[in-house]
Formats: C-alpha cells, sequence, structure tokens
C-alpha cells in the first residue's frame, strides 16, 4: 500500500450534516470537490492522497537507478516507460489532492521537509537488475492490491485518478514478472540473483499495506468513509495468497520457513515481518531515506530556474498580446 | 508574487467522430506547454486524436446547492420521453 499509517482526523462538524454525508457515501454516491464535506475527511485525504502522490514520485527514483545500466534496449525503453507512467500516477495524485483546497507546491514542500511521508518500500536500495524485476512484480504486486478496492472510494476525483492508475499498473508488474523470470531461468549466477532480490524485497513488501488490523488504529473511521476500503491484514493474505504460486512457478524460494498453507482458513499461513524495522524506516532512519529526500530537494532546486523562466515568458507574452489588443 | 504554474482543465478526443471529454487537470506556464504536458500526462496509450486545454479559473461551474432549482423541474415532464405515450401495436414501429 502506498499510504501507510494515514491518520484520521475527527470532525468536530454539526451533526445533521455528518449524518447527512454518512448517508450519501452509505448509498455509494460519490462526494465532488464543491461538496459539503467534513474537514476531517478533507484533511485525511489531502493527507492520505499526498502520501499516495508522494510514493509515485519518490519511486521513480530507485527504478530510475537502473536506466542506463538495462541489461538490453529492450529492457531500458520498457524501464522508461514504467518510470514515466509513475510520474504520471504521480500528477494524477496530485491534482486530485488539490481539488481539496491544497496547492501543489505547498504539497510539495511538504514532502521536501518531511512533514509528510511516502511509502517504506522506496527506501530500500536497488542494487542490481535483479531487483528492478523484483520492485515490479512484488512492490507493483502489493500497489495493485490496494489501488484495485480504491477505484470504488467515496471521493470522485480520487476514485477517477485510481481508475486510470489501475489501467497501467498491470503492465508495470508483468514487465517485472518477465524481467525476474528471465532472470529465474537463466544462468546460476543469474538465478541466485532473482532469489537474492526475493529475498530482500519480500519482507519490505508485506511491510508496504502498514502495520497489523490490531495496531491500527485509524482504520475504522476511513473505513466508514470510505477512502480505506479493506484492512491492512486482509490485503496482506490478499498478496501472500496471490504471490506464493507466482515465486513457485518461478522456482524461486519465498524467504519464510513458516510459510505453509492453511486448508482450513483456505489460505497461506506467514510470518509477520519485523515491524520495528518498519516503524525505524518511517521514522526516517532506512537505508535510503537520507538520499531519497536530498534527490527530491535537488531536483527542486535545481528546477526552480526553468519554472520562473517558463512563467515570466508566458507572462511576458500575455502583456505584449493585451498592449497589442 | 505567487510562483506556480497556472491549473489547466485537459479535455481529450478519444477516437475520431466523439466529443472532447473532461481527463483531468495538470500545471502549465502557458496554453501551448499545456498542451505538450496533457500529451505526456494523458495520452501516453493512443488515448487521444486531439487535446483541448482550458485554463481552470476561466470555467465557471453550477454550484451542489443549485441542484434542486436546476434539475428538479425536468423530473415532473415525463411526456418528453416517447415511452410515455402509447402506440396501437397495428401502427407499427414509430
Amino acid at each position: 500500500m502506498y499510504a501507510q499509517m494515514v491518520e484520521s482526523e475527527a470532525s468536530n462538524d454539526d451533526p445533521e450534516k455528518l449524518a447527512e454525508f454518512q448517508a450519501r457515501i452509505d448509498a455509494d454516491i460519490k462526494i465532488e470537490p464543491k461538496d459539503w464535506m467534513p474537514q476531517g475527511y478533507r484533511k485525511t485525504l489531502i493527507r492520505q492522497i499526498g502520501q499516495h502522490a508522494h510514493s509515485e514520485i519518490v519511486g521513480q527514483l530507485p527504478e530510475g537507478n537502473w536506466i542506463t545500466r538495462a541489461p538490453t534496449l529492450q529492457r531500458k525503453a520498457i524501464l522508461l516507460a514504467k518510470v514515466q507512467d509513475e510520474a504520471g500516477h504521480g500528477l494524477y495524485l496530485y491534482c486530485a489532492a488539490e481539488t481539496l483546497g491544497v496547492s501543489r507546491d505547498e504539497i510539495t514542500e511538504m514532502l521536501l521537509d518531511g512533514r509528510m511521508k511516502y511509502s517504506s518500500i522506496f527506501n530500500y536500495p536497488t542494487l542490481n537488475w535483479a531487483d528492478i524485476g523484483a520492485v515490479g512484480w512484488l512492490v507493483d504486486g502489493a500497489a495493485i492490491m490496494n489501488q484495485v478496492p480504491l477505484q470504488r472510494t467515496s471521493y470522485g476525483p480520487y476514485s477517477r485518478a485510481m481508475i486510470r492508475i489501475c489501467k497501467e499498473e498491470s503492465f508495470h508488474q508483468r514487465q517485472g514478472y518477465d524481467a525476474i523470470r528471465k532472470m529465474a531461468e537463466g544462468t546460476p549466477e543469474q538465478r541466485k540473483m532473482a532469489q537474492d532480490a526475493m529475498n530482500r524485497f519480500w519482507y519490505p513488501s508485506l511491510m508496504m499495506f502498514g502495520p497489523s488490523d490490531k495496531d491500527s488504529v485509524h482504520s475504522a473511521q476511513s473505513m466508514a468513509w470510505k477512502i480505506k476500503i479493506n484492512t491492512n491484514d486482509e490485503l496482506r493474505q490478499k498478496f501472500v495468497d496471490q504471490t506464493v504460486p507466482q515465486a513457485e512457478y518461478l522456482g524461486l524460494t519465498i524467504p519464510d520457513p513458516d510459510l505453509t498453507w492453511n486448508e482450513e482458513r483456505g489460505h497461506y499461513d506467514f510470518s509477520e515481518p519485523d515491524w520495528s524495522e518498519f516503524f525505524d524506516v518511517i521514522k526516517g532512519n532506512g537505508p535510503c531515506n537520507v538520499d531519497r529526500l536530498a534527490a527530491r530537494n535537488k531536483a527542486w532546486d535545481d528546477g526552480k530556474w526553468v519554472r520562473d523562466g517558463l512563467l515570466a515568458h508566458a507572462r511576458k507574452k500575455q502583456a505584449g498580446n493585451l498592449a497589442a489588443e | 508574487m505567487n510562483t506556480e504554474w497556472p491549473l489547466w482543465e485537459i479535455f481529450i478526443r478519444g477516437q475520431h467522430g466523439m466529443s472532447h471529454r473532461h481527463v483531468g487537470s495538470l500545471h502549465a506556464p502557458d496554453a501551448e506547454m499545456a498542451i505538450k504536458n496533457a500529451r505526456d500526462v494523458y495520452t501516453r496509450r493512443n488515448e487521444g486524436v486531439s487535446i483541448w486545454v482550458v485554463e481552470a479559473n476561466n470555467i465557471s461551474a453550477s454550484s451542489p446547492s443549485d441542484k434542486g432549482p436546476l434539475y428538479e423541474p425536468s423530473e415532473s415532464k415525463v411526456y418528453r420521453h416517447p415511452t410515455f405515450f402509447d402506440i396501437p401495436e397495428e401502427v407499427g414501429a414509430m
């Protein structure tokens, strides 16, 4: 999940309006930007959509790292297209957040100075080409689990952004699986690299869904508002159930000795990730937190003259047109 | 002074013969750049044959609270729909 531990805000609104609002959500009528909404709904959504958007943008960094070193021209073109999609996904989501009254600059600055988060997963490094396959297969696979139900979320612009994103996301996962399959079916060294990537990305991928339901204090309100559709544990289970056969096909071993099929539940039993590592990464102590934020800050600062220059040019041209009229 | 690029609403004609449809928005310094950005953001997979861009602050919209006065009058005029009228079977298709 690209949005983790999003706090729900309490609302101090008129109870009558609140009841009307909830009735609308219960009837599956979408909320649109100009409609009345509780302050808490607005604030929680800005936080959630913003975090999601930031994740798409920061998520370009670990993959962009390998564009120049892709093993073939075709893999390079595919990875370029994939990373460009991520930029697009970030833009759809930023625009959805902006309809709630936050400006693009404000929300960008909140990422840059650390007030807003992005998904913990992007604080792990991509050490070799096999990692690019693992990211597409596992990380995008985990993201899809969460994004598909969010197409039905109650806020219209968010729902429409998710529909566009989901259309493109399946390409991401399939290209990743295709890349890692090539390695799993390759030389013994390549196989070893594929297994090593799986070993390093398995638990961080499970963490993407956020803490266990019993520790998830903000879920109830968000679920009532339909900005969260499934619980963290439901989605995590679904992801494990889906991924195990895919790994088996590749002949890769999931790095969990306790992973077993539970006939009675009809699901796999599996080990929880190390949650202390998760909270540590969220706090800023993951292997790449500092690099990621530094890269985003550098891009923003280095791009300032371009943003300013184009705006100055547009204003000058407009003034010229007015004078000529 | 605000240095944020203005917001543009993007409309795309999906295929020949269809109307332009709102697909989303983006920031750009001027109309020309808005069209270029719209091409990258909204037509990466052949989704369009034509793009319109309109600066968002030039759009006027009806307000949700006007819903009643604007749309309720048409609810009581069922005779505007062809199915309101019974045509005898003998007359044939009409």
